[in-house]
């Protein structure tokens, strides 16, 4: 496949960016969007120009790092993978391909198609853990039954990989899918019970100072999301918001 | 793909040569290969554990067949992994659940496939992406391939390194997890670790400390590292040779998975020594790191990081070269029974090598610690 890639190019976070373009040839159908992103740095080093920088860590679609924004979506056309599970048979021979950072406010420019989420870590940090006790005395989790559904739900809320594609996604810049599945995936067990109500006014206290958008309810996180969070963990969020509200 | 697939899925190759030939070839479709014609080599060659055999004989056992020419992609070099008979077992089982007809084939399969993917779908899905088949309707292709590396970082029994207060967890040491990374607990030993051991050995190791106030930077040792450091990344920016980064690291996995990976032998490592030793001295003459310093530079991390494998793959092989026993992961083909199996030495080997850094990997002096057996017997495991 011949293939012209219009790609995002930035020094740094101060620099302004803009556009450049580079063809791509004999590129295979079977590689992944990422081994073709290495196959270009290649050739650009060998001509003198600095490689693209993009964030990349696993490539086996769990670890989240793999971010760009690929003819106007987050992780390309593909549904349900992220970037480094997208393969170039998506693409026609001929196509010209447009590479984009993850866009946000929140997210910041590192260079060329490396962002800054960390303040992902922050919003975890504020509240997505629970706490135990592991001096010795620590209770066996089986001991503590937890109805198939809920441990379903949660774990499906707990496959989000914080990638950040809900973000680059939404017209809001909006971090609510991430945020609510992180809440709902202790929301639901009795383990992060007793301490939901810090959890929640913390972590959505944390996303409003990160700068994250407001949800309007437009679910086009819930499309992108490589892992198929639902919009439900939204509502389940608002939820355990209003009720620690009161309580809290 | 995750080992967990080997809990359902069986492995085969085809028994006869010009089957796999006509498989490679796109002329045959593994589902169309009667089962007569199927090799379940693991089965056959372990009975008793069959596809569940530890994953080092389950991995040298595929290499087995795909040297002998019976691999079925491509380039020669993958196994199928099966889940047709699974997912007739769990239908039937389903069907039998829920009053159905066991005999309705489309049925059965129906809710097979719907227990094997509420159990692997997301393992499945990875694959499909991968390889642009759908694993539910023909079998998986697979081949065992680099992981992790076992061995890791010499600590004491309170987890800290031979540099006092460098704690090293998790995998990156050599205790548990780190010294045979056979079994399926990729988080064990991190979690371990961290919840149950640090605690109580770091805060053992600061109480002596807790007066202590900021530790000058003005020191010859801070100089004498400060300046290594920067002298290699200075070297790796005004380097401009003529090779990528990913060039050496690319050669140098190719040396590693041809001579110091599922097979070894004597010839091979120290060939793979020598070829290291080298690589290692092109590199740094020839590798070329674009950028600067001061920004964000992949290239740079990368360089750093493909200059440790560069000594670390060299000890790799002088420690394979060391162990004439077969052990594990790592099997010396000059040791093996009449079966081909991996032979143990315990008297001359019932040891953990650690090694001494001294400059040159060629030049790391071996520490040996006795392994000590108290409770149990050391005895063979058998999967016959």
């Amino acid at each position: 496949m011949n293939l012209t890639l219009k790609i995002w190019r930035q020094a740094n976070a101060a620099a302004k960016g803009n556009m450049e373009t580079y063809p791509i040839s004999d590129v295979s159908p079977d590689m992944s969007f990422l081994e073709m992103m290495d196959v270009l740095n290649e050739e650009l080093m060998v001509k003198g120009i600095d490689p693209v920088a993009f964030d990349h860590d696993c490539r086996e679609g769990i670890c989240g790092m793999c971010s760009m924004f690929i003819n106007g979506e987050a992780h390309g056309p593909d549904r349900l993978v992220t970037t480094c599970q997208l393969h170039m048979r998506k693409f026609n021979d001929g196509d010209t391909i447009t590479i984009e950072p993850f866009r946000a406010n929140a997210f910041p420019v590192i260079k060329d198609l490396t962002v800054d989420r960390s303040a992902f870590d922050r919003i975890q940090q504020a509240g997505g853990f629970v706490s135990v006790n592991t001096s010795g005395n620590t209770q066996d989790a089986n001991s503590i039954p937890i109805d198939k559904h809920d441990a379903d739900k949660a774990f499906d809320a707990a496959t989000c990989i914080g990638c950040g594609a809900c973000v680059a996604s939404c017209k809001n810049a909006s971090a609510m899918l991430f945020v609510s599945a992180k809440v709902s995936q202790y929301a639901l067990l009795p383990q992060g019970k007793i301490e939901a109500t810090d959890r929640v006014l913390n972590m959505v206290k944390q996303m409003d100072d990160e700068g994250f958008g407001n949800c309007t309810n437009t679910g086009a996180c819930e499309v992108e999301c490589p892992k198929g969070i639902s919009l439900e963990n939204i509502a389940r969020m608002n939820r355990e918001y209003y009720s620690a509200s009161i309580e809290g | 793909m995750s080992e967990s697939l080997r809990n359902d899925g069986r492995i085969w190759v085809p028994k006869k040569l010009e089957d796999a030939k006509a498989i490679r070839e796109g002329n045959l479709k593994p589902t169309d290969l009667a089962e007569e014609d199927r090799d379940y080599y693991l089965e056959r060659r372990y009975p008793a554990f069959g596809n569940l055999v530890p994953r080092d004989v389950a991995s040298r056992a595929a290499k087995e067949r795909c040297d002998a020419g019976f691999g079925v992609n491509r380039t020669g070099e993958a196994v199928y992994l099966d889940f047709a008979a699974a997912v007739i077992r769990y239908g039937k089982e389903q069907a039998h659940i829920k009053g159905l007809n066991e005999e309705d084939e489309v049925l059965v399969k129906n809710l097979g496939q719907e227990v094997v993917r509420s159990k692997y779908g997301n393992l499945f899905q990875m694959y499909e992406k991968i390889v642009d088949q759908n694993p539910y309707e023909t079998p998986m292709m697979i081949y065992p391939a680099v992981h992790y590396t076992m061995g890791g970082v010499w600590v004491d029994y309170n987890l800290m390194t031979s540099i006092p207060g460098c704690f090293a967890i998790g995998e990156a040491n050599f205790s548990d997890h780190g010294a045979n990374r056979l079994g399926a607990s990729a988080l064990m030993q991190g979690l371990a670790d961290g919840y149950f051991v640090l605690p109580y050995t770091m805060g053992d190791y600061l109480s002596d400390d807790i007066r202590t106030g900021t530790i000058p930077i003005d020191s010859s040792e801070f100089e004498a590292a400060e300046k290594d450091v920067k002298d290699q990344l200075d070297a790796f920016i005004n380097n401009k040779g003529i090779h990528s980064v990913d060039y050496y690291h690319r050669k140098l996995g190719k040396i590693m998975w041809d001579k110091c990976g599922m097979s070894r032998n004597e010839k091979g490592l120290k060939d793979a020594m020598l070829e290291i030793k080298a690589l290692r001295e092109d590199f740094y003459k020839n590798v070329n790191v674009p950028g600067s310093q001061n920004e964000f530079n992949e290239q740079l991390a990368k360089a750093g990081r493909v200059a440790d494998f560069l000594e670390l793959g060299e000890l790799f092989a002088k420690d394979a070269l060391e162990r004439t026993e077969s052990c594990g992961g790592h099997f010396r083909e000059e040791s093996q029974t009449p079966e081909g199996e991996a032979l143990r030495d315990d008297e001359n080997f019932t040891f953990v090598s650690a090694w001494e850094y001294n400059g040159e990997p060629a030049d790391a002096v071996l520490r040996k610690e006795e392994l000590k057996y108290e409770e149990i017997e050391v005895k063979t495991r058998s999967y016959k």
